[in-house]
């Protein structure tokens, strides 16, 4: 079984409702207390497992912009695994999870360092490094219903972006969603072979934006002024010559 | 990366405490030193070995755990530094005690052989510390050949320049072929920085499209997602300014390499007394080993700051 996340680019919000929710579960759960420093003071800051940067990908007028929610991608090859000297960072054999035994860590932030993703934070008040458990404490409580044994960030997202289930099962949800669109490994090429797929946003309908000249459909032609006859070419001289 | 000071003084003071008995084992098989300069030189190595790994411990976040660093040498290249530091200090009290009870014969198989023993776990010791940078894929400034070389290279280079102190200071005689050897330790470890600043300079490895998996379109990063610092951007986020960066670099070669190098000349041309030669040698090129030390964390850039906005690392 291989236990992970699939996340959808295209239907992203960047609400940040899946970092909270994450924090929420597991600042109460087995891994908690995720630390925070200063929380009212100027500069809060604190432990996160899962964290949302914001991108704009492709240019005027043909970008957009994608929110990016990343955790841990509970890697085939987990480097912070192997560079752990005391044996507390460890992949679980039968679901893949990467946990971190915080009874064995010292917190010498070399998994962190192994990390290509960002996923590991030291909490400097617990002094052992954390992350993201999969909600291992939650996806197999047999106490919750069933459609409730699943990540709290997968639960809560309003956009449905988030999908969790077993990639090594062909028929699963995530296989199908990964196969129908393509979905695919952050930086493939340090051979971590993360196990978290991202499905890229769908092509986007060509609007041409209305300040752009007339003709100019996509990025290819944008800002050229090639199209028209010799009035439009006018116009278009003017009202750079005037923004100018 | 931050550079951080304890691992800084550990590994240069390790290094060159590890590098002094790889070349006392090596120069006693040869007969060079004498034996007060040896003894002293086994003290001095014993106490900055020991040293660097205390403070090696001071950046831990939970150091009570620190005893369970000896369980996966296996797989883990900290690990493997740890048990070889381990299996370090008994060979060398028993070094320490050959040379104390005059049993440095060559005729003697037991001073051979632990000859030849502590030498080979110095010297894997150090090749471990370079190990633990040069396994992470993530740094590509470490991850390189020339970062083990590096290590093994520099802590000769400072363990050589201690032992003709020590040797000077132990009323010794030191040898112009030694002088010679320390020069050409000087040498390779100048051409060695030259040619790992040459390998880093041109970025490679991982963009900020192969982070994002969008590799077919301009990524820039809109939001960083977070309004004070984090563990990452407080851990990776450290940048070095250029014009300091170069400044830094030229007190590494004229510090560590060639005013210990142009002491080393003058002595051997009796242009000066060897002692000053010596003395000050050392310090100089440990000074510069420290610079060197920083810059070593300080020009490392983690994967992880593509997801900060770099463009590459």
């Amino acid at each position: 079984m291989k236990l992970g996340l699939v996340i959808d680019l295209d239907t992203c919000v960047g609400c940040n409702a899946c970092a909270v929710a994450c924090k929420q579960w597991n600042t109460s759960g087995t891994t908690g207390p995720l630390s925070d420093y200063r929380p009212f003071g100027k500069d809060p800051s604190g432990v996160w497992f899962n964290r949302i940067r914001h991108y704009e990908v492709g240019d005027y007028p043909g970008s957009k912009t994608v929110h990016f929610p990343m955790s841990c991608m509970h890697c085939e090859d987990a480097d912070c695994v192997t560079v752990c000297p005391t044996g507390a960072s460890w992949k679980r054999p039968e679901d893949g999870i990467v946990l971190v035994d915080q009874d064995k860590c010292m917190g010498c932030n070399y998994c962190a360092w192994a990390c290509p993703y960002g996923a590991r934070e030291l909490d400097r008040e617990d002094g052992v490094m954390k992350k993201c458990t999969l909600c291992v404490d939650r996806i197999y409580d047999e106490e919750l219903p069933e459609e409730e044994r699943q990540p709290a960030c997968v639960l809560t997202c309003p956009a449905h972006a988030r999908f969790f289930g077993d990639l090594d099962d062909p028929d699963s949800e995530v296989s199908t969603l990964v196969r129908e669109r393509d979905g695919g490994q952050l930086m493939p090429e340090l051979g971590y072979n993360p196990t978290n797929l991202y499905l890229k946003p769908r092509k986007p309908a060509q609007v041409p934006p209305h300040d752009a000249p007339a003709g100019a459909g996509g990025a290819d032609d944008a800002g050229g002024d090639s199209g028209g006859g010799l009035a439009a070419r006018v116009k278009n001289w003017v009202n750079r010559a005037v923004a100018r | 990366m931050q550079p951080a000071l304890s691992i800084i003084f550990f590994t240069v003071v390790s290094g060159a405490g590890l590098g002094l008995f790889i070349v006392l084992a090596v120069a006693g098989l040869f007969g060079a030193p004498q034996t007060g300069a040896a003894l002293s030189a086994c003290v001095a190595g014993l106490v900055l070995t020991t040293l660097g790994l205390v403070s090696s411990t001071l950046h831990l976040a939970r150091p009570k755990n620190a005893w369970r660093a000896f369980s996966r040498f296996r797989t883990s290249w900290l690990a493997r530094e740890a048990v070889l530091a381990i299996i370090f200090y008994p060979l060398a009290l028993a070094y320490t005690a050959l040379w104390w009870t005059r049993a440095n014969a060559l005729d003697n198989p037991v001073w051979v052989a632990v000859s030849l023993l502590i030498g080979l776990i110095a010297l894997a010791t150090v090749f471990s510390t370079g190990m633990i940078y040069a396994c992470l894929k993530t740094i590509r400034q470490w991850h390189t050949p020339l970062t083990p070389v590096n290590y093994v290279v520099l802590a000769l280079m400072t363990g050589h320049l201690l032992l003709l102190a020590l040797q000077d200071l132990a009323g010794g005689q030191v040898s112009a072929f030694e002088m010679e050897i320390a020069l050409g330790l000087l040498a390779a470890g100048a051409l060695m920085k030259l040619a790992y600043y040459a390998w880093i300079a041109p970025p490679q490895g991982p963009t900020i499209n192969t982070a994002t998996g969008f590799t077919r379109a301009n990524v820039r990063l809109l939001d960083v997602g977070h309004g004070a610092g984090t563990f990452l951007t407080e851990e990776f986020g450290f940048q070095l300014a250029r014009r300091r960066r170069v400044l830094l670099r030229w007190c590494v070669f004229i510090l560590g390499f060639v005013l210990p190098a142009l002491l080393l000349l003058a002595g051997l041309a009796q242009a000066l007394a060897v002692r000053p030669a010596a003395l000050a040698a050392p310090a100089l090129a440990l000074a510069g080993i420290f610079i060197e030390r920083w810059l070593f964390f300080a020009e490392a850039q983690h994967v992880v700051n593509l997801y900060h906005g770099r463009r590459q690392t």
